[in-house]
């Protein structure tokens, strides 16, 4: 197997530790992400965890020298809105960190508005979906606060990007962003219409950032902290709506041209319907490309070819998926190779796995293969966007990622038919 | 006017003596002509693999494989540099019951007012408008078993369709096809049950709910045995009677039992006429399954989800059950928590091991190639040697057996039925997609031509849906 070879070419160990090298990715067909393209037979050098250079004929100079005899070299891939770190087990909630829902047991009317809420405190870099999805090329992600859960808000906290290495300080500040649900799915905590959470929204706003000057009894949704937060973000900052129907999206468009808001869509199944508002507003949409179906009346317009049609409209498109996102997280390429099947242009989708994803969420030195970008790189066996590749090696900050995983290890146990032996039989 | 009545009466009388039994399927192919597929790259669902090879459909079924075909009078396609396969068939699919959109209007597959529903039809929610089945056949999906869901040990009666557009579901119905019964182990029915203070609470519970079930179903079994045996002596006697001396002497006949519509199922499945699938996602779950099918005596089919499949491999091969897997799904509940993508291609390894990829999603049975493709890539890469000709059978053939319709379609072998997709390109690869679809050698789907396509009432004049 190709893999072994290259643990060894690598000389590490196949038992978990990771190390800094300098590495020479010779002869790859480097897809940069970035206005440099595609280029053939390219060299990919790293050093102290930054790419130091891009080109042919580089000389290694000591670096540990991998061949790629060809095969394509992407950035690390962007893992979608996730609870990786968040989210162990999903039907057990003592493993679940993802959301603040303390009023599972209140009517809707005194659900309390915590948009300081911070889902990041809560990861754990040791938990077993992070190398699960490590090991398929997943470099970095989104640790999203949970969509619209019993008892919690629709202004579902706050988020931020995570490095996937297993470290423990993992996240990536510029990434902060706030994360609010809007629509169907979120009715029931806005007492059953969305016109409700526009005006909730809109009361949290003016408590914010009052017009006049507020005494402590005029504050009926948020804390000093909230009022805090909410303010800092309606001050430009990134917010993360998850919406799908087309009327809503103009009315996040208009919410946040008119309180300084930095939107981004996520789902968005009907964003093809304003996609040149979208464009003109240069506001970037996370689809989930294998939504073709009415899942509920917020996605009568679900099509497969909304990517495709986003992007020639000129959005930004990026990926995010909306089943199980966390256990999941390898399943990202698939949208994006089905993506290009319907009519995406395939530059344009990986952009949409490493680019866009690390642009729209502020994070300069991932998501791309240039000179003084981190080394998050993923060597694959072939055509990173197709179903029947897989990652052959997998660098963070020019760390060699151990391609081990829960899932491997039941993997091997099985595959050798071990049956009952006496564990202590030396 | 009575002289009309009378005539309608009559032709009331007679549409019922021509209908169908209740519950039959009034499934008719759809109109074909004959149609020769020539120099494709055909996966046969055999096993087989031929390169530059045609496909003759004639009379609704397979006429001919192979190559150099003469068509004679047949419409002519040019499949060079395609790929035709087997039309896909789904063991697995909650179409119709659990349609889109998914309001709660639309909630009907799981009848959790007790653990066991063995009584319930999902043949009796299957709505035909769910336009999840026109994406499915756009998929290349052409037959399906739609299931109730697993919120109940036992679930109810599964049934087997043609994915063709009809205004009822007796119109889809697999002619012939038996019906499915659907168990369910482990998690779901005692989170439900227990959480409400009731059995089963837990795993032991679960095995106590099967086991007095079909305890019943047997002494039901008895009792229609005991009342056949009454009856045929009854029989036997009331004719001695006429030609000998106790003519006249009045002898009541036995009465039969009531009949148990919940027993009723038990029962067929324990003689064989319902098929029984098992959503099961634990190994020891599964062996405990396969001693209450030898305490009770019926055959399992098929283990569904089997997300730990792989680890009783060769007990699945050697006693003929199939494991219908996704290719990857795990970790969403803790006996989902030992997944492993090598699940499919290790269940597969051994002699007689059958595999079937399924979905249990609107989105997944659109794309079953794609999830085998993906499954295959893992075999292989952990060195099993998976080619494309025997893992289409994951998707085609092993689903057709475990519904017990292999005789009928689920390869494209002479005689059976024109159930056939050509590809543009291999389908093991993300971006391949069906372009024509023919069930029972009719063209319901042509990518050159979407206007003509199926679409389900529900999404006419919907605003922008996809053409």
């Amino acid at each position: 197997m190709k893999i072994t070879k290259l643990a060894l070419a690598l000389g590490f160990a196949v038992a978990g530790n990771t190390f800094a090298q300098d590495v020479l990715i010779h002869d790859a067909t480097v897809h940069t992400a970035g206005s440099a393209g595609t280029l053939e037979h390219a060299d990919v050098l790293v050093r102290g965890g930054k790419i130091a250079a891009v080109g042919t004929n580089l000389a290694a100079a000591g670096a540990t020298v991998v061949e790629a005899n060809g095969r394509p070299v992407t950035p690390g891939l962007f893992g979608g809105l996730t609870g990786l770190g968040l989210e162990e087990v999903s039907l057990e909630g003592a493993t679940v960190d993802s959301a603040y829902a303390p009023g599972a047991q209140v009517p809707p009317m005194s659900l309390e508005w915590r948009p300081e809420f911070d889902a990041t405190l809560a990861f754990n870099p040791r938990e077993a979906p992070i190398p699960v999805a490590r090991v398929e090329g997943i470099t970095f992600a989104m640790l999203a606060p949970g969509a619209s859960v019993p008892g919690g808000n629709f202004v579902a906290g706050q988020g931020a990007a995570i490095t996937l290495d297993g470290r423990w300080d993992a996240v990536l500040p510029a990434s902060r962003s706030l994360f609010i649900n809007i629509g169907s799915g979120a009715m029931p905590l806005a007492g059953g219409s969305r016109a409700a959470q526009y005006m909730l929204l809109e009361q949290a706003l003016r408590e914010a950032k009052p017009a006049t000057a507020m005494r402590d009894g005029d504050y009926h949704l948020l804390t000093p902290a909230g009022r805090e937060t909410l303010a800092r973000y309606a001050n430009g900052g990134r917010v993360v709506f998850r919406v799908e129907r087309a009327a809503d999206i103009r009315q996040v468009l208009a919410l946040s041209a008119k309180h300084g808001f930095k939107p981004v869509i996520v789902g968005g199944a009907e964003a093809w319907v304003v996609a040149s508002e979208l464009a003109r507003a240069n506001v970037p949409v996370f689809v989930d490309t294998l939504v073709n179906l009415p899942g509920d009346f917020d996605q009568l317009g679900a099509r497969l070819d909304n990517a495709a049609l986003l992007d020639r409209a000129g959005v930004r498109v990026g990926f995010s998926q909306a089943g199980d996102a966390t256990h999941n997280a390898r399943k990202i390429r698939q949208l994006a190779g089905n993506a290009v099947a319907q009519g995406m242009r395939w530059d344009a989708a990986l952009a949409g796995l490493t680019r866009v994803p690390a642009d729209v969420f502020g994070l300069a030195q991932e998501g791309r293969i240039e000179v003084g970008a981190s080394a998050d790189l993923v060597l694959w066996s072939g055509d990173p966007l197709e179903i029947t590749t897989a990652p052959e090696a997998v660098w963070i900050d020019g760390r060699a990622q151990s391609m081990r995983s829960r899932q491997t290890e039941l993997r091997d146990r099985y595959l050798q038919r071990a049956g009952i032996t006496p564990p202590a039989t030396p | 006017m009575a002289v009309r009545i009378a005539v309608s009466a009559l032709a009331l009388a007679l549409s019922l003596a021509a209908a169908a039994a209740p519950w039959q399927s009034t499934y008719v192919a759809p109109p074909s002509g004959a149609t020769l597929i020539r120099n494709a790259t055909v996966l046969t669902g055999t096993g087989e693999r031929l390169d530059g090879a045609d496909v003759l459909l004639r009379d609704g079924k397979v006429a001919a494989v192979g190559k150099g075909l003469d068509g004679g009078d047949a419409q002519v396609i040019d499949a060079s540099g395609r790929w035709v396969t087997p039309g896909l068939i789904d063991v697995h699919s909650h179409l119709g019951v659990y349609a889109s959109p998914g309001v709660t209007a639309h909630q009907d597959g799981n009848e959790m007012i007790d653990p066991v529903t063995a009584q319930a039809w999902a043949e009796h929610a299957v709505w035909p408008q769910d336009p999840g089945f026109e994406t499915a056949l756009e998929g290349g999906v052409t037959s399906m078993q739609i299931l109730p869901g697993s919120g109940n040990l036992v679930g109810g009666r599964g049934v087997t369709v043609k994915n063709v557009p009809a205004t009822t579901y007796q119109a889809m119905k697999f002619p012939g096809a038996k019906q499915g019964l659907k168990m369910a182990c482990g998690e779901n029915p005692k989170r439900f049950y227990g959480g409400q203070g009731r059995a089963p609470m837990t795993r032991m519970g679960n095995v106590a709910g099967y086991r007095q079930a079909f305890a019943d179903a047997q002494e039901y079994q008895r009792s229609l045995d005991k009342y056949e045996r009454e009856k045929a002596a009854w029989e036997k006697k009331q004719g001695g009677k006429r030609k000998g001396k106790d003519e006249g002497k009045a002898d009541a006949a036995p009465t039969p039992p009531k009949q148990d519509l919940r027993l009723e199922t038990l029962a067929a499945a324990m003689r064989g006429d319902v098929l029984v699938h098992i959503h099961c996602y634990r190994a020891d779950e599964m062996a405990i399954m396969i001693d209450l099918a030898d305490e009770f005596g019926f055959r399992i089919a098929a283990f569904h989800h089997g997300v730990e499949a792989y680890k009783l491999a060769d007990t699945l091969a050697g006693r003929g059950i199939c494991g219908a897997l996704w290719a990857d799904w795990w970790g969403f509940k803790m006996e989902a928590y030992d997944g492993i993508q090598e699940n499919l291609a290790l269940v597969d390894r051994p002699k007689n091991g059958c595999a079937i990829v399924h979905s249990d999603s609107a989105e997944g049975i659109q794309r079953l190639n794609q999830e085998a493709a993906k499954a295959m890539m893992r075999g292989n890469r952990a060195g099993l040697a998976i080619a494309p000709e025997h893992a289409i059978r994951w998707v085609t053939a092993n689903p057709a057996h475990a519904l017990g319709i292999e005789d009928r379609t689920g390869t494209l072998e002479a005689g059976k039925m024109g159930d056939v997709v050509i590809w543009n390109r291999d389908p093991f690869s993300v971006y391949a997609l069906a372009e024509q679809v023919f069930v029972d050698g009719a063209l319901m789907f042509d990518r050159a031509h979407p206007a003509a396509k199926p679409r389900s009432d529900f999404m006419l004049g919907q605003p922008g849906a996809q053409p």
